[in-house]
């Protein structure tokens, strides 16, 4: 048996990077140090061969690759979707096919923090890494996230306990508090929970400015928080030494979307003139940040871009996967390491079923099981190398621990930029 | 905007569960994954009120489209909010509008809740 220790796992924005992995003689995985999340991510990907498919029969990558090329060259508006659960080398690849054929490039940002990239081009985003957070905060404020299920390791390596240079008393020097209209398994981990009524975050948030402001509040209560618990909020926030706030879907998915990041962003740009005050999005896939770097180094902007000009064009609303597919806009589909068949709306879902569309992922999916092509690639951290970028911007370089059988993505998209020209 | 619009007296809220995110791995074309983002929850004293027994069926309805699942008693949730896990059975519930943001409102569209 052979040990490989700080393998990294690619499945969420955490990118833990202290994984042991235990590989047996007869090529059996056991995952230590990881969540059940990253337990499975690891553990559960079939690393052999595997052969690409044409509209449901096995075919040679050759043929795969020539069938994939003319789909995409022959479209007239083709849409590349995903992105985000694959490693920046793959991704700036994928950028370059798109520029060669026209098309619009969007990712998983767009469904997940994409309202938080709006945002930051309005209001600015005052940000630091996890490694700050671990080191220097002594207050914690999350909002609409809950770690406990989605980021499960977020609380453990880098927020409420470690230990850090400045917070040698780990949790116990730090105060916590998850602000949320439901009260989630995160609730039971945080000193305070603040319940929002549904749809109700921008107001809070506009009456905890004005509190970080030093302004009168008349009101009893604003969105179900009574006036003295965002009193002490408040009063806690500009108190705290060094404060980090986190956020998630519960903001960037619900009413107000990119209006409720900018209240967020302002109030901890408010709390900077009182104390010291950093804000970090929860980022969800392995590398969606590395996705929203890798688009704006190459076209100026983090998704939505539109390719199909010549020159990049920005355009959330117009050049946003639901929004092309939903009004059937898109012709043809690459949809790499992603699943808007599992997750986008019914309508843009179904609507990706009626053209045809390629799929490049190392796991049979929702929307891969339906692919016209479906290229089997390897997985990064698993059985390929490659550049993730963690949910703070830092980028980390993956691991591969197993033997690899399968193209990386980055191959791929070298194939298709070939086939594509000939 | 969506989420302002409807009839229903509930918000219908989807998210990550431990189960949803446990099919992702298993394999989401299998039963696992399906009957993980197939079940509604609701507060345990929502359902009472309603008269439905702990598993049986609700009806919800959106202006979007409607979907029968198994119910689940969860005492985090608010008394008007019905919680279903990410994934296609949601999906048929959400509207594709995503108000020229890129985002459909996955988060606080009304929904109609029944018993089936």
């Amino acid at each position: 048996m052979k040990t490989v220790n700080n393998a990294v796992c690619t499945f969420c924005g955490c990118l833990c990077d202290d994984i042991s992995v235990d590989l047996a003689d007869d090529g059996a995985v056991k995952i230590r140090g990881a969540c059940a999340n990253g337990k499975g991510h690891m553990e559960e990907y079939d690393a052999s061969e595997a052969s690409p498919m044409i509209r449901g029969r096995k075919a040679s990558w050759d043929e795969a690759y020539r069938e994939a090329a003319d789909i995409l060259s022959g479209a007239r508006s083709p849409l590349f979707y995903g992105l985000s659960s694959t490693a920046t080398e793959a991704q700036r690849k994928c950028v370059a096919l798109a520029d060669r054929l026209g098309a619009v490039v969007d990712t998983t940002s767009s469904v997940c923090h994409g309202p938080t990239g709006i945002a930051m081009q309005t209001f600015g985003e005052p940000t630091c890494s996890l490694g700050e957070v671990m080191n220097r905060a002594d207050f914690l404020l999350f909002w609409g996230c809950n770690p406990m299920v989605a980021h499960s390791r977020h609380f453990t390596r880098y927020s409420l306990m470690p230990k850090g240079r400045f917070t040698p008393e780990g949790r116990k020097g730090r105060r916590v508090v998850l602000a949320d209209i439901r009260e989630t398994p995160s609730a039971k981990a945080v000193d305070r929970f603040l319940r929002i009524e549904q749809g109700r975050d921008y107001e809070v948030l506009t009456a905890l400015r004005a509190l970080v402001q030093g302004r009168e509040m008349t009101a009893t209560s604003v969105g179900g928080v009574p006036r003295e618990e965002l009193v002490s909020l408040a009063e806690e926030m500009t108190r705290c030494r060094y404060g980090a706030a986190f956020f998630g879907m519960g903001l960037t998915m619900t009413a107000g979307k990119d209006l409720n990041i900018g209240q967020y962003f302002s109030l901890v740009r408010d709390l900077n003139a009182r104390t010291r005050f950093s804000v970090v999005a929860m980022r969800g896939h392995g590398n969606v940040a590395g996705a929203d770097a890798v688009l704006t180094w190459q076209t100026g902007y983090p998704f939505a871009v539109s390719l199909a000009g010549g020159v990049p064009v920005y355009g959330p609303g117009e050049f946003t996967a639901v929004d092309m597919l939903a009004r059937a806009e898109a012709d043809a589909a690459l949809v790499v390491a992603s699943d808007p068949r599992a997750h986008f709306p019914a309508k843009a879902a179904d609507y990706l079923d009626s053209i045809p569309h390629v799929v490049v992922d190392p796991n049979m999916s929702l929307t891969a099981a339906k692919a016209t092509v479906y290229l089997p690639g390897a997985q990064y951290g698993v059985d390929a190398e490659g550049t993730y970028y963690r949910m703070d911007g830092v980028p980390i370089r993956t691991r591969a621990f197993r033997e690899r059988s399968r193209p990386t993505d980055e191959e791929i998209f070298d194939r298709l930029l070939e086939e594509v020209d000939r | 905007m969506a989420e302002d619009t409807g009839s229903g007296r509930f918000f219908l809220i989807t998210g990550r569960t431990p189960d949803q995110t446990k099919g992702m791995h298993s394999g989401k074309t299998g039963d696992f994954y399906r009957d993980a983002v197939s079940v509604a929850m609701l507060h345990p004293e929502t359902l009472e009120e309603m008269g439905v027994t702990e598993g049986a069926a609700v009806l919800l309805k959106t202006e979007e489209g409607q979907v029968t699942l198994p119910s689940r008693p969860d005492k985090g949730l608010p008394r008007d909010i019905v919680f279903v896990p990410m994934g296609p059975t949601a999906n048929r519930l959400i509207p594709a509008d995503t108000g020229g943001c890129g985002m459909p409102s996955f988060k606080g569209i009304r929904v109609e809740v029944s018993p089936e």
